[in-house]
């Protein structure tokens, strides 16, 4: 294959009238990337104005691709095109609100998090004579069980309420199901181990097909809600608030919104739980919070 | 493509604020040789996405502990709304994608991309988007697709593309595949790469921004890792 040769290669700059065009597609594409922003900006609008689901204020860079994928998969080449069929469609709509609000996950993802709760956050929560974990994002349920679990056999599942949230009512009914595809239970397995899990992880549910069930004993000490962590309040006191993976999808603004959301929900040394490479670390709220385990994200609230 | 020639500034250096790296198959080695050559002096921030395993936690060698053993710049993995810091080498972290906003890192935790997990794509194209003549993007060793779309587009929204030539590259599948779709501003051999970010940057940085550059330099922040 033929090479070109270097630095003759800048065509826009050699060829006559090269620095001219390469204005001109500079306007283009800034212009082009104008666009773009407006369209996104309308769209999350129109999402807004007909769900109340506030999407505005998540990620840019996250948001534009999520939108594009379900532009191209629906067939369509500008997102303004697309907009009319998610105002005038149902099921369109329902689409891109599941491609906006879900993060996969799985059970005892990053086994090493798990590990830390078992070293370091269960002996706190032992000297509570209750406790109230809330699970915020909880999205298919992968956290709430794997917790449950955790706590079953830590003897704490009795003393504790999990309260499960989720923006999406379509993702909360499944997490309250406790059904999950068959496949992923082997990777999901290991990571139980890798976690510190001291049984079977089979004994935890059932399999019908291509399907697994977790026992409803899991479920017995979890609520499950709807909340909106863009818009609603706090609704209650916790010891422990697992987020992990969810304010990533957030611009810094609403991520500040939220990190006031769980300061006030947390009671005093409580802890805040995020995601492996989230951090507290640029937040106004920094300083109320000692980090408590750098490696794990585990923040205590200290003021 | 001389070698031990002086390899002349362009005048489109002169704006680099941000340097953006893709590999993946043979890419840690090509990195190691690149970041050697760079002096502790070099002004502009590096964020590298370089395909890797999901989950290094538990590992004694992690990607970080051997890219920092080769290079004099500081190498971390940067948390979600990090700033972007000169002089620094930030290094995507396992299955994370590394997005790049006008000041700060992103990251996300969406799907793979090409079954990559940072992904060069993401990177590029973010980068592009927020920095536009202002990045330069550099395509290394690699097996995938992954980096073909985003060089592209770094190079139409004015960005300066470098690529690894193929003959050089110990996985030459994506340096082809990039320069079937796209015309790099420079073809350079591994052991060139080094030396003309040295040459280019270091010199058009100090000429035009003396002041900015001094400032930038004692402006290394504390951070534990």
């Amino acid at each position: 294959m033929e090479l070109p040769q270097a630095s003759v290669a800048k065509e826009k700059l050699s060829a006559p009238g090269g620095e001219a065009s390469s204005a001109l597609d500079a306007r283009e594409e800034s212009r082009r990337q104008r666009i773009e922003e407006i369209e996104i900006q309308l769209l999350l609008e129109g999402v807004f104005l007909l769900t109340g689901n506030d999407f505005r204020k998540y990620s840019y860079a996250s948001v534009k691709r999520r939108i594009w994928t379900c532009v191209v998969e629906e067939k369509f080449s500008t997102i303004s095109s697309y907009q009319e069929k998610v105002l005038r469609d149902p099921a369109t709509l329902q689409r891109l609100l599941m491609r906006l609000t879900v993060n996969i996950s799985g059970m005892f993802r990053d086994p090493f998090f798990y590990l830390a709760i078992r070293k370091k956050i269960i002996p706190l929560l032992r000297t509570y004579p209750f406790v109230n974990i809330w699970v915020a994002g909880c999205a298919q349920g992968d956290e709430v069980y794997s917790m449950a679990i955790l706590l079953k056999e830590e003897g704490l599942f009795e003393k504790t309420r999990i309260y499960a949230t989720d923006l999406n009512e379509v993702v909360l009914d499944q997490a309250r199901n406790g059904v999950f595809p068959l496949e992923p239970m082997q990777r999901y397995t290991q990571n139980y181990f890798k976690a510190g899990g001291t049984s079977a992880f089979s004994n935890y549910y059932t399999v019908q097909g291509k399907q697994v069930t977790f026992s409803s004993s899991l479920k017995k000490n979890v609520m499950f809600a709807q909340h909106n962590l863009a818009t609603d309040s706090s609704f209650h006191e916790f010891h422990l608030i697992i987020c992990r993976n969810v304010l990533i999808y957030f611009n810094k603004e609403l991520q500040e919104r939220v990190h006031r959301l769980f300061y006030d929900s947390l009671v005093m040394f409580g802890v805040l739980a995020l995601g492996h490479k989230e951090t507290l670390r640029f937040a106004e709220l920094e300083g109320l919070f000692i980090e408590w385990d750098t490696e794990n994200k585990l923040y205590r609230k200290i003021r | 493509m001389g070698h031990g020639k002086q390899i002349i500034p362009e005048d489109s250096l002169i704006r680099m604020e941000l340097v953006v790296v893709g590999s993946s198959l043979g890419g840690v080695k090509a990195l190691q040789t690149i970041l050697s050559q760079l002096p502790a002096t070099f002004p502009l921030p590096i964020a590298i996405a370089q395909h890797r395993h999901a989950d290094e936690r538990g590992m004694e060698r992690t990607l970080v502990k051997v890219l920092q053993q080769r290079s004099a710049l500081p190498v971390s993995e940067p948390d979600d709304n990090e700033r972007i810091e000169p002089g620094r080498v930030y290094l995507a972290p396992a299955d994370y994608h590394l997005l790049v906003e006008s000041g700060t890192f992103s990251l996300s935790a969406d799907g793979p991309v090409h079954h990559a997990r940072p992904s060069i794509d993401l990177l590029f194209e973010s980068a592009a988007e927020a920095f536009h003549d202002r990045v330069l993007g550099l395509i290394l060793s690699g097996s995938g697709c992954d980096g073909q779309a985003g060089a592209a587009v770094l190079r139409r929204l004015g960005g300066v593309l470098v690529v690894q030539n193929p003959a050089t590259a110990e996985c030459d599948l994506l340096p082809r595949l990039v320069l079937k779709s796209v015309t790099p501003d420079h073809l350079l051999d591994l052991s060139q790469i080094g030396p003309f970010l040295v040459h280019s940057l270091n010199l058009s940085a100090a000429t035009s921004n003396e002041n900015n550059c001094s400032q930038r330099k004692n402006a290394l922040p504390g951070r534990s890792s």
